[in-house]
């Protein structure tokens, strides 16, 4: 059966983005509206988390060639986005004096926004192999694909 | 807040969490007892907010009102709305979403017991 990005696991991973862009999005907000002062890095730092984390949902949402694209380059900056935070959050947790969803690999966050970016490009490759004209449909396409 | 109501509030949400997850490891979409199962959760959420409320307005106040008013309309917003994607999706992953959004539930419980206690209330 033809999968499309936007159905089946791919509603699933919808709704995980969803909520995380919708309380990204109010953390950040409350962030920068109450005391952006005291660790104006950090707090911008959640505003760009939450601006991928709504950006990746409206793309999974759309699907389609353009969608994907999106959602492709979304998952792969936050994949960057939460091993480099994390890292850093570690390494000097002066830098990063309030926690955002990144920080301690999103630990704050059960380890979600870890996971949710590998589960992304997992579903997108994965849709990517039986979507479309002339994309891989049979075992021997699928080995030689990527 | 309401320690006892927050409870109720978890303890049917992980059932009912635990209910549609059995569904979609049995590759079914949710049925009408799994919808009852979220309304069920939905309503015990409406009375934990009603029951924040009247406190807020006798003069309890969270450490950040804005953000716990923000948790407790997504709070009450979560169910149907989970409710809603899951009636687009029959098929197992529908099961998936309703067990998501039960789990994510007692996370929002926590969230708006910290924000409350936060006073000292």
């Amino acid at each position: 059966m033809r999968e499309r990005v936007n159905s089946g696991p791919g509603r699933v991973l919808i709704v995980v983005y969803g909520i995380f862009a919708l309380s990204a999005s109010a953390r950040a907000a409350v962030q920068i509206g109450t005391k952006f002062s005291e660790a104006p890095a950090a707090y911008l730092l959640s505003a760009l988390a939450a601006a991928i984390y709504l950006v990746a949902t409206v793309a999974l949402v759309r699907g389609g060639p353009g969608g994907r694209r999106l959602a492709l380059i979304c998952c792969s900056i936050e994949l960057a986005g939460v091993l480099a935070v994390g890292t850093a959050s570690l390494a000097s947790s002066s830098a990063f004096p309030d926690d955002t969803v990144w920080s301690g690999f999103g630990k704050g966050y059960g380890f979600v926004p870890l996971v949710l970016p590998i589960l992304g490009l997992y579903w997108l490759r994965r849709t990517a192999r039986n979507s479309g004209a002339g994309a891989a449909r049979n075992v021997d396409d699928l080995a030689g694909h990527e | 807040m309401n320690d006892t109501l927050g409870v109720v509030v978890i303890v049917a949400a992980l059932a009912v969490a635990a209910w549609c997850a059995i569904a979609a490891a049995r590759n079914r979409p949710p049925d009408l007892s799994h919808v009852i199962g979220v309304a069920v959760v939905e309503l015990a959420a409406l009375v934990l907010t009603v029951v924040a409320v009247v406190a807020m307005i006798g003069g309890e106040r969270p450490g950040e009102p804005g953000t716990f008013v923000g948790y407790l309309i997504t709070f009450l917003g979560l169910p149907p709305v989970a409710v809603g994607l899951a009636r687009m999706e029959p098929t197992r992953w529908g099961s998936v979403i309703l067990t998501v959004a039960c789990l994510v539930m007692p996370v929002l419980v926590v969230r708006l017991q910290q924000l409350w206690e936060a006073t000292g209330a």
